[in-house]
């Protein structure tokens, strides 16, 4: 018995290996590589300092950790707002449309992210379809000015992250045993009341793994910023990505990841409490 | 259960809608004869034409079929593995190696991207081809995990007992009963995983060095530089690509949801 007890260690190997070096390496280096002092023109010393997280507090960068939190959140409640409907709706419909509508979320969610964008663009314009349309409507008489704006950033977020959304509150609301909804009205419940107290605690930890599902990437996202808002907000995955490249400045990038490492797993620690669960509902 | 009304189908309708607007327009006007993507001028498809001509899209598009297949298979063949052995193995470490085995899909990727930046000059390794296999790999051994665990779980572990005690020896196990099992999971995360991989434009644009383009990257520099119409063509077959490897996907699954 002793014998085929381990008998599993081999191929577990890869596996330890390929993490180890590629995963946990490079996140212990980067922790290691925030306290490091910067000399610039991409060099650096190992002399610990903490002067790469001190200069996080100044006005600039709080400012750029706050708009990305503003973003991130607006982002979130509108996707919420809309997914968890969405979601909602879609586990009540019959078995052979819940799997052609499964089948047309997950489409354009398979599509490249850029493409979606791209096709926002042609939309969204100066000279683009949605103007025109307008225009030719007489409802317009001055084209908008619709791209480069934070609203359309807010649009690219919604837009990209909002399947994930969906696809945890259904994964939730399918599970959903649906007597204990009519139970509540049976007893004399308003179907706002009924869903109040049933449904919405039931399908909590769907609406959350979406919460944390959309909140994540969007903290990250740095191109949607970059594409749609015309780099007029500076985010916190813009100025990383910045000061990895132009900005030279590897260790206070490496510090600006830690901080941003560190809240995105309180995040996640947050919704293990609250929901109880160890693995995100519907993740993939 | 009460169905749901006409205003809520009405909902689910519009906001379908919404997400394919965007998808329905790159195609329509990648037949755009106009060299302007503002106005329409009738149906062409020069910008196809022009598409094959260029050299540096092509090469981009080779690149990232190259990376998407090598690095899917390099996940499949770890992820596979590792799914397999902790199903058998009581480490110490299992439960912690598992949670950071599934670490590249709880961190932004933007955090993965700039550390692999880091470690691999760290490491010395010029960036490119081999750079971006590595990343690649390492955000596509999750989702080839996740699906093996799930499928290992639900699967009936007295075949496997049956072959041992019938004295098969565990190598002859693992190719004859176990694998033909979890194969189908096994395809349907290299799936995913390809699609992720076609996909990355945040882990890729820190690692692919100054020379090397994958198509993401490649249409993420020209949406900031500037458009050409051809950009259009490359979406759309970009997307006839994506829908191919879906259609792959979910006949797999099909055949999963039989076995």
């Amino acid at each position: 018995m002793k014998k085929r007890k381990n008998q599993g260690l081999l191929t577990v190997l890869p596996l330890y290996f390929f993490t180890l070096l590629f995963v946990v390496g490079p996140l212990l280096y980067m922790i290691a590589l925030s306290f490091a002092t910067n000399k610039g023109g991409y060099g650096f010393s190992w002399r610990p300092t903490l002067e790469n997280y001190i200069r996080i507090l100044e006005p600039v960068y709080l400012q750029t950790f706050l708009q990305s939190f503003r973003l991130a959140l607006t982002s979130t409640f509108l996707i919420c707002l809309l997914g968890y409907p969405f979601g909602y709706f879609m586990a009540k419909l019959s078995g052979k449309w819940k799997g052609r509508l499964m089948l047309l979320i997950m489409l354009p969610f398979w599509v490249n992210s850029l493409i979606r964008l791209y096709g926002w663009i042609i939309i969204f314009q100066t000279k683009g379809a949605l103007n025109n349309l307008l225009l030719q409507l007489g409802i317009l008489k001055e084209p908008l000015k619709l791209l480069y704006s934070y609203p359309a950033i807010v649009l690219g977020m919604v837009y990209a992250l909002l399947p994930f959304m969906i696809l945890s509150v259904y994964s939730s609301a399918e599970k959903l045993d649906w007597s204990l909804v009519e139970a509540a009205r049976d007893l004399g419940a308003s179907p706002f009341r009924a869903f109040c107290t049933v449904t919405l605690p039931l399908t909590l930890p769907g609406l959350l793994s979406g919460v944390i599902l959309s909140f994540i990437p969007s903290m990250g996202l740095f191109f949607i910023a970059d594409i749609l808002g015309g780099n007029k907000i500076v985010l916190v995955g813009s100025l990383i990505q910045d000061q990895m490249t132009r900005g030279s400045n590897w260790p206070f990038a490496a510090a600006l990841a830690v901080v941003l490492a560190v809240l995105t797993t309180l995040l996640i620690a947050l919704y293990r409490k609250l929901t109880n669960v160890k693995e995100l509902e519907g993740f993939y | 259960m009460k169905k749901n009304g006409w205003l809520s189908k009405c909902y689910l309708g519009i906001l379908l809608f919404l997400m394919y607007l965007p998808i329905a327009f790159v195609i329509l006007y990648s037949f755009n004869d106009s060299k302007l993507a503002v106005s329409w001028r009738g149906y062409s498809l020069r910008w196809y034409a022009a598409l094959f001509q260029n050299e540096g899209m092509l090469e981009a598009l080779k690149n990232s079929l190259i990376l998407g297949i090598a690095s899917c298979f390099l996940a499949a063949l770890i992820g596979t593995l590792g799914a397999v052995g902790l199903s058998k193995v009581h480490l110490r470490s299992k439960g912690i190696l598992e949670y950071v085995a599934l670490l590249p899909l709880m961190i932004p990727e933007i955090i993965l991207g700039m550390v692999l930046l880091a470690f691999f000059s760290l490491l010395q390794l010029p960036m490119g081809m081999l750079t971006l296999l590595i990343a690649h790999t390492v955000f596509c051994v999750p989702y080839i995990l996740m699906e093996v665990k799930a499928r290992l779980a639900g699967m009936d572990k007295s075949l496997e007992e049956a072959a041992l005690d019938l004295g098969a020896t565990p190598v002859r196990t693992f190719f004859d009963i176990t694998l033909p099992l979890i194969m189908p999971a096994v395809a349907s995360g290299a799936l995913l995983a390809f699609a992720m991989s076609m996909d990355d434009v945040v882990i890729s644009v820190f690692v692919n060095g100054p020379r090397t383009n994958t198509l993401p990257i490649k249409v993420y520099t020209q949406l900031k530089t500037g458009v050409t119409p051809e950009i259009n063509a490359l979406c759309t077959l970009m997307l006839a690509i994506t829908l191919l490897v879906l259609l792959i996907y979910t006949l797999v699954k099909k055949i999963l949801k039989k076995a």
